[in-house]
């Protein structure tokens, strides 16, 4: 399959204060279109930096990020944001959505900095019927349940069709229910070809993914092809009718 | 993202935040209103002043008496009488002063006018036939006094609208008998009315040849309070000024104008001290209308700070989905100007209506609106409106996207 994400030797460096603070320390990895990957680390392990990152909210210190065989480790700042719009989808811890715009315009967003303006409330509803919370388009985030302000979100992120889905922790404010629900949302995605990329800290959401890559203290310890063994007793549960016959 | 797409946003934001709104459009409505209630209370002064120096009559001379020397010591002005019914004369119009159009002098007093069981308190004036349209006086009913009359202190009187009213109510008061002090007078005519110049109701006097005034009424001192020379024009007023001194010095035998025991004021000396006056006033509300904007801003800039913690999360959000620097930076301008021009119209207006109702209720002082302060008031509001509404914001908007997103 196409590879779809790729870095090379990435190096974030911080600087808090005069102390200099490696949050990545070379990172390679790699991704293929079509991919659930989850990445998987404990806090501090420099997660939150990959995410930026692969997000294009922040730029490498050093090395190269493709996407798509294109280099965006330089790009200016319009450019970037044209990637953000349009090539990927976040889904955020916090939901992040507008508190003072309704759901619908929430998932309007994304279509608006595009630049589209014919048919984008159908757009905006059809992504919203996708992940089944049409009925709440008038409702503003406060009005909504947690696992129903993360559909929400998760319609935002993929209103503009983009390459990747970026899942940043979705269900860490959820209750076990909801994320379930979450979860289950990702999976047939991903079974519909869409590229996933999720980051977690708990083995039972990474075992949704059909890879996981490892990271701690700014470095990738595992980027195997295949699923570890607890996460693939996961998967094969979630996949019962199939082993059922095999 | 399209101009109109960022007037949608920004409106929608506007009505979402109705209180921050509603304080930020406050802070630019009470400055622009404060300006232009306290400028158009200043202004209105100013005219009022204006108005009642205009008042006075058209083109207008006025001779005071100067001071006496006497042995060596100097009396204020007035102090002597030094104008006579003789020095009048000479002022006529005549060879010597071609630029002037007509000359009267004037005594007065306060009297009594009696007419039936009603009496009045008011001024008696007494002059040459010319002093009432001198003075911008029109005739409502009847007559005025005729240059025979002045010859033959003949006892007949013009009443002005006030007098004529409390004497006579609703009874036409032309050729009824008055009393003035006691001596019977026929009214022969009732001036319209002026209304009042400034604190002075012109219209309460009762005028009557001088002759009549200094026999019968007031007495004979010899001399007049002051004599009114009416220039032929606007621009004549400076060549009738001197034509007047030289004849005046003439009559009194004096050789230089250093010498000259006599002071003539024209409307203009009169408007210039009392302009000076009102300026000053004027000044100083502008002061305070500067403060009060100066407040409102403030309070503008203030509302912007709280709430720009809350921006910088948007902000975060809006630049992870896609929206440019510019398109933020689009937005908040369009906020800012929304809210600036919402504000200082509503303070244009509050600002009017409040001067009409100062008019009515101080009565005194007509406010005038004028179009520079509103025009001033407006332009430094909406600017305020505008920096401080859309610097923090845009300040907020250079963050990296993940910092303004970081931010809590």
């Amino acid at each position: 399959m196409a590879e779809l994400l790729r870095f090379e030797r990435v190096v974030k460096t911080y600087r808090i204060g005069s102390v200099e603070v490696e949050a990545l320390r070379g990172v390679d990895l790699s991704t293929d279109a079509g991919e659930f990957v989850a990445v998987m680390g404990p806090s501090g392990s420099g997660k939150s930096t990959l995410v930026n990152i692969v997000a294009c909210l922040d730029t490498p210190t050093r090395g190269r990020y493709l996407l798509a065989g294109e280099d965006v480790t330089r790009l200016e700042d319009d450019r970037l944001a044209a990637i953000r719009n349009r090539r990927i989808g976040l889904v955020f811890q916090g939901f992040n959505l507008l508190s003072d715009a309704t759901a619908l315009q929430n998932v309007e967003l994304p279509l608006i900095y595009a630049g589209r303006r014919r048919g984008r409330i159908d757009r905006a509803m059809d992504a919203l019927r996708a992940v089944g919370v049409a009925d709440r388009a008038t409702h503003l985030p406060a009005e909504l349940s947690g696992g129903q302000q993360q559909r929400v979100a998760i319609a935002r992120a993929l209103v503009n069709e983009p390459d990747i889905l970026l899942a940043d922790e979705p269900t860490g404010n959820l209750d076990s229910v909801s994320s379930g629900e979450v979860l289950r949302l990702l999976e047939g995605l991903h079974g519909a070809g869409k590229t996933i990329v999720l980051i977690t800290h708990d083995p039972d959401v990474a075992g949704h993914a059909s890879r996981i890559i490892r990271i701690r203290d700014g470095l990738v310890t595992q980027a195997g092809p295949s699923a570890p063994r607890e996460a693939a007793g996961a998967n094969r549960a979630a996949s019962g009718a199939e082993s059922g016959i095999r | 993202m399209t101009p109109v797409e960022a007037l949608r946003i920004a409106l929608r934001v506007i009505r979402r935040h109705a209180l921050r709104s509603g304080l930020t459009m406050l802070g630019v409505l009470i400055g622009v209103a404060a300006v232009i209630v306290l400028v158009a209370v200043g202004n209105g002064a100013r005219l009022q002043v204006a108005r009642s120096i205009q008042g006075l009559g058209t083109n207008l001379l006025i001779v005071f008496p100067g001071s006496a020397s006497s042995g060596g010591i100097r009396l204020g002005l007035g102090s002597a009488n030094t104008l006579t019914v003789a020095n009048a004369q000479a002022l006529r119009p005549g060879p010597l002063d071609p630029d002037v159009r007509a000359v009267s002098p004037e005594v007065s007093g306060t009297v009594t006018a009696t007419a039936g069981s009603r009496n009045w308190t008011t001024t008696l004036q007494g002059g040459w036939p010319p002093l009432a349209s001198m003075r911008d006086y029109h005739l409502a009913a009847g007559r005025m006094f005729t240059w025979a009359e002045v010859n033959g202190a003949a006892r007949v009187a013009v009443l002005g609208q006030t007098v004529a009213q409390n004497l006579f109510g609703s009874v036409t008061p032309v050729g009824q008998p008055i009393s003035i002090d006691g001596t019977p007078f026929t009214v022969v005519g009732v001036f319209a009315p002026k209304g009042a110049a400034g604190r002075v109701n012109e219209d309460d006097l009762v005028e009557v040849p001088l002759t009549a005034a200094q026999d019968y009424v007031l007495g004979h001192s010899g001399h007049v309070q002051n004599i009114y020379v009416q220039a032929t024009s606007a621009g004549s007023i400076p060549y009738a000024e001197s034509e007047v001194g030289a004849i005046l010095l003439d009559q009194h035998h004096l050789s230089s104008p250093a010498q000259a025991d006599f002071q003539i004021l024209t409307q203009q000396n009169v408007l210039n001290a009392a302009t000076s006056v009102t300026g000053t006033l004027t000044l100083l509300l502008g002061a305070v209308a500067a403060i009060s904007l100066l407040v409102g801003g403030i309070g503008v800039m203030n509302i912007m700070l709280v709430t720009v913690t809350e921006r910088t999360r948007e902000i975060g959000i809006r630049r992870a989905v896609g929206a440019r620097r510019s398109d933020l930076l689009a937005q908040f301008l369009i906020e800012a100007t929304v809210l600036s021009v919402l504000g200082g119209a509503a303070g244009i207006l509050t600002g009017y209506l409040a001067s009409m109702a100062l008019g009515r209720i101080a009565g005194r002082i007509a406010p005038a609106v004028s179009g520079g302060s509103v025009l001033l008031a407006a332009v430094v509001s909406v600017g305020v409106g505008l920096v401080f509404g859309f610097y923090p914001a845009a300040r907020a908007a250079r963050l990296t996207p993940m910092d303004a997103l970081r931010r809590e």
